[in-house]
């Protein structure tokens, strides 16, 4: 099988995995970030939302013969003691309830506030669209993607 | 001050001793990962651990180690658990780490979660557990002071003797607390002294959660552990003829594929052990993508075992058996036939339910190790004891030679409570003689489901000319059950009422799914209700108030399992909360008030349609649940129970052809998103003081009945059908109504 040399979360990291393996496995099992979740496989729920060179996307469908040298953020790395504005947003409101699909709707609004800093309600729903909360965290979750909006602008 | 008679015994307090050790193991940023969000100064780690009973350990330094011995699914107790310990034990929640108990049937009472049981049933046993702590600490200082202990006052983990002027904390006494006999009577707080109780605390897990720690049963990962899988027949009726495993078993990292069966002959089923697919294929190898992989290279023939069912034929089967005639009633009041005789307007409506999944957001997984002696298992279970029983039975091990930990979960909704996956981590690692981590796919998750019963009721009711309700007929059929109850409102209210349930037998397996029956069942009555107060002539609230009123003051019949008055005083809160009889432009409302798992809810809903689509403005919601213990995170369930509840109601649906779920992932399977979520809610708690009830179900069966209520005035037309989105009338009925 190839190695990869991966940068994820600003480190060097080596895999020796087949080209088609997904990064949500590769960080998973392959590099102990288990911080991303698995939950559909297909790109449908959002749960494994990661930043690839600063835009979220899904680690299930990024095979990781396709990175190149592209970075690699995950939740582990969003920031160096989980106090990035979102992450603080998210305990502020106590978001989460089973907390599953937390990280992935961290991750995307993350992504979501780096490109558009003061987001209207509108455009949250449309940039959260691809993240599933089973529990049914949503007005939570937007409540805190303003209060993170206010303290980064 | 209350006493109250202790139901520990000495034994539980020693065994627990010994199991609660490991406790010096915690690292510091484990510690700290559990303070409070804000930046404070992190807890210092105690030196020495010195455990009190089962439910506590205390550091040397005052430090308090609290355990949680119920499951978590996301309904917030490994918080609200420790904090009803915490306050009774009389400490400072800063000073108190929270740890998540394992199966422990000798310690603690009832480790399960579900039927939002775990505050209610709890509540007194965390008392005491916090109390009876509480009283040994006094009682050690007491006898280092040679006081007595009644002239002795505890505050946030400091005990003083007023007299003498001596204060000393509880870590300086705990080594001498863990050697006092366990006290027979101990006092518990009256409730206004409560400093930790229905105050807001964050969720002990939640920086974890936002930082991406490992919590759940899918990060588990262990020495050795392989991955394994599993495949089960495509469709409910089938089972294994042949398998071709010889590409499979070539492919990279595949260690091993067998078949084996969950359901050996001669070992008796619970409930608890529901599972349609007994009969699967094990797929072991190094990783999961390889192991996803081999899976999907097998090639197995599958033989019908019985018929493959359609999604239209099981509701011409639930039609058939309310159109057959009337079996026992499982109530009845008065004379039905005479009311509808003597009845000048008769109301007869018909409402349909589809299958649902659970879709927890973390697919079933389960750890097992297995040996020659022992089992081990980890994993997200809603019932680890039940689980630990069927575990024991089909490996032939003593069931003290079976350890469950519980990891937290990434949701529950009820699939949790059938451990089938945990029996199929166990079976596997045992031929594989290796320790194992089963994990499905969502496909595999979605379509090998316990599904929330399709259903299908009937309500019928007569009016006399004046609007008065002279009588009710409800006939309920399900999928292997009815979720009409017999004896909740509106019984106890009419003076003629009849209930008939019926049951369909399907080789589609169904189970309990968040609020069960209840999840349909309030949709179906408090929509009939509001067309039937509409067709009276009357304010929908006004209506309901009305047969409360009679429920209280002259109730029909005498097994009425609710209180009347309760229910009456959420629907006056939601309707002075929502300003209930205010016209808005454009907005449409509607209402719904049901009582389930001990806890009354009315909501409100208020639409604004767009188009076709009907947008949630807001709910208002009243909630009585007695004492709320952590107000917060109390609000949080309400809303997600909303959010859920309108999201299945309008878009979520399970279809079946030839036996094969015909959804099996997000892109078919439809659930509730962001864009689709109430603008706001708002919610509001009867204060009461009455010992608290759950939270994790309750505010979901009405929602949807409030929403239903709130399109038929925006739309004109009522929706009889789940999911609403299907039944939804089009933009140009719409308009043409309104013309």
């Amino acid at each position: 099988m190839p190695v990869y040399e991966l940068t994820i979360n600003g480190t060097k990291r080596q895999v020796d995995v087949a080209a088609d393996t997904p990064m949500l496995w590769v960080l998973r099992e392959h590099l102990d970030m288990p911080g991303t979740k698995f939950g559909c496989g297909i790109g449908q729920c959002g749960a494994c939302t990661v930043h690839l060179d600063g835009q979220a996307m899904r680690s299930c469908l990024l095979p990781v013969g396709a990175i190149q040298d592209r970075a690699i953020t995950t939740i582990e790395g969003l920031s160096e003691d989980g106090d990035h504005p979102v992450q603080q947003a998210w305990l502020e409101h106590d978001v989460p309830q089973c907390g599953y699909c937390q990280a992935g709707q961290i991750m995307n609004a993350a992504a979501l506030l780096k490109e558009n800093p003061r987001p209207t309600d509108e455009e949250i729903e449309t940039a959260m669209h691809g993240n599933l909360c089973r529990c049914g965290t949503y007005v939570r979750i937007k409540a805190a993607i303003k209060t993170a909006s206010e303290k980064m602008a | 001050m209350t006493l109250i008679k202790n139901t520990f015994n000495r034994r539980s307090f020693l065994k627990a001793s010994v199991l609660a050790g490991g406790g010096m193991m915690l690292g510091f940023n484990w510690l700290a990962s559990c303070t409070p969000v804000n930046k404070e100064i992190p807890l210092q780690m105690p030196e020495e651990w010195f455990n009190i009973n089962a439910f506590l350990k205390i550091g040397d330094n005052g430090v308090v180690t609290i355990m949680s011995p119920n499951p978590e699914i996301g309904q917030n107790v490994k918080t609200s658990m420790p904090m009803i310990v915490a306050e009774e034990l009389d400490v400072e929640w800063k000073n108190v780490v929270v740890e998540q108990a394992g199966l422990d049937t000798q310690s603690f009472r009832r480790q399960v979660a579900g039927g939002s049981q775990s505050i209610r049933q709890g509540w007194q046993s965390l008392r005491r557990a916090g109390a009876t702590a509480r009283a040994m600490l006094v009682e050690a200082a007491a006898q280092q002071w040679q006081v007595p202990a009644s002239e002795l006052t505890t505050t946030d983990g400091i005990i003083h003797h007023e007299k003498s002027g001596q204060s000393i904390g509880y870590g300086a006494v705990a080594t001498l607390a863990a050697q006092i006999p366990v006290p027979e009577e101990v006092p518990l707080k009256d409730p206004k002294d409560f400093k930790i109780i229905g105050t807001s605390r964050k969720n002990v897990d939640a920086k974890k959660i936002a930082t991406g720690q490992p919590l759940f049963g899918l990060d588990v990962k262990k020495e050795g552990m392989l991955i394994a899988m599993i495949e089960h027949a495509p469709a409910f009726g089938m089972k294994i003829k042949s398998i071709d495993d010889a590409e499979a078993r070539a492919m990279p990292g595949i260690k091993d594929i067998f078949t084996f069966n969950t359901k050996p002959e001669g070992i008796e089923t619970k409930w608890s052990d529901v599972t349609a697919f007994s009969d699967l294929v094990a797929i072991v190898g190094n990783s999961t993508w390889e192991v996803m992989k081999a899976k999907k290279a097998l090639k197995i023939n599958w033989a019908v075992a019985s018929k493959g069912e359609n999604t239209e034929n099981q509701q011409e089967a639930l039609s058939a058996v309310l159109n057959t005639k009337a079996e026992k009633a499982t109530r009845q009041d008065g004379n039905i036939a005479g009311a509808f005789k003597d009845a000048a307007q008769i109301i007869e409506r018909s409402y349909t339910a589809p299958f649902l999944a659970h879709n927890t957001m973390e697919p079933m997984n389960f750890f097992a190790h297995v040996t020659a002696d022992k089992a081990e298992l980890e994993g997200p279970i809603q019932t680890p004891q039940a689980l630990r029983g069927r575990v024991s039975k089909v490996l032939n091990l003593p069931e003290d030679k079976v350890s469950i930990m519980m990891t937290r979960m990434g949701g529950g909704f009820g699939r949790r409570l059938y451990g089938n996956f945990g029996v199929e981590a166990a079976l596997i690692s045992q031929k594989a003689q290796a320790p194992v981590k089963l994990v499905y796919t969502r496909e595999d998750d979605m379509t090998q489901g316990v599904y929330r019963p399709a259903y299908k009721v009937t309500y019928k009711a007569g009016l006399d000319a004046d609007g008065n309700l002279l009588g009710v007929h409800i006939k309920g059929a399900g999928i292997h059950g009815s979720p009409v109850f017999a004896h909740r409102f509106p019984a106890g209210a009419i003076d003629n009422y009849l209930v008939e349930n019926y049951r369909v037998d399907s080789n589609i397996s169904t189970g309990a799914w968040r609020a069960p029956r209840s999840n349909f069942i309030a949709f179906a009555e408090q929509s009939f209700l509001d067309e039937v107060a509409q067709a009276a002539g009357k304010d929908p609230i006004a209506f309901r108030l009305d047969l409360f009123d009679r429920a209280k003051n002259d109730p029909v019949g005498e097994k009425n399992d609710y209180d009347p008055e309760r229910y009456a005083g959420v629907l006056k809160l939601v309707k002075e909360m929502s300003g209930w009889g205010n016209t808005m432009s454009g907005v449409h409302r509607g209402v719904s008030a049901y009582f389930c798992h001990n806890t009354y809810v009315a909501q409100v809903v208020d639409v604004k349609m767009n188009g076709a689509e009907p947008r949630i403005q807001k709910v208002w919601c009243a909630v009585d649940c007695g004492i709320v213990v952590n107000p917060e995170a109390a609000l949080n369930q309400i809303e997600g129970g909303i959010v859920d509840g309108i999201g299945h109601a309008m878009y979520s649906g399970l279809t079946f052809k030839d036996g094969k779920p015909e959804q099996n992932n997000f892109n078919a399977y439809r659930l509730i998103r962001h864009s689709e979520a109430p603008l706001e809610i708002e919610t509001q708690f009867v204060q009461n003081g009455i010992d608290p009830t759950g939270l994790g179900e309750p505010s979901l069966p009405p929602v949807s009945a409030a929403l239903a209520n709130a399109i038929a005035q925006a739309t004109g037309s009522r929706i009889y059908d789940q999911p609403f989105a299907s039944h939804m009338p089009s933009t140009s009925m719409i308009n043409e109504q309104k013309l």
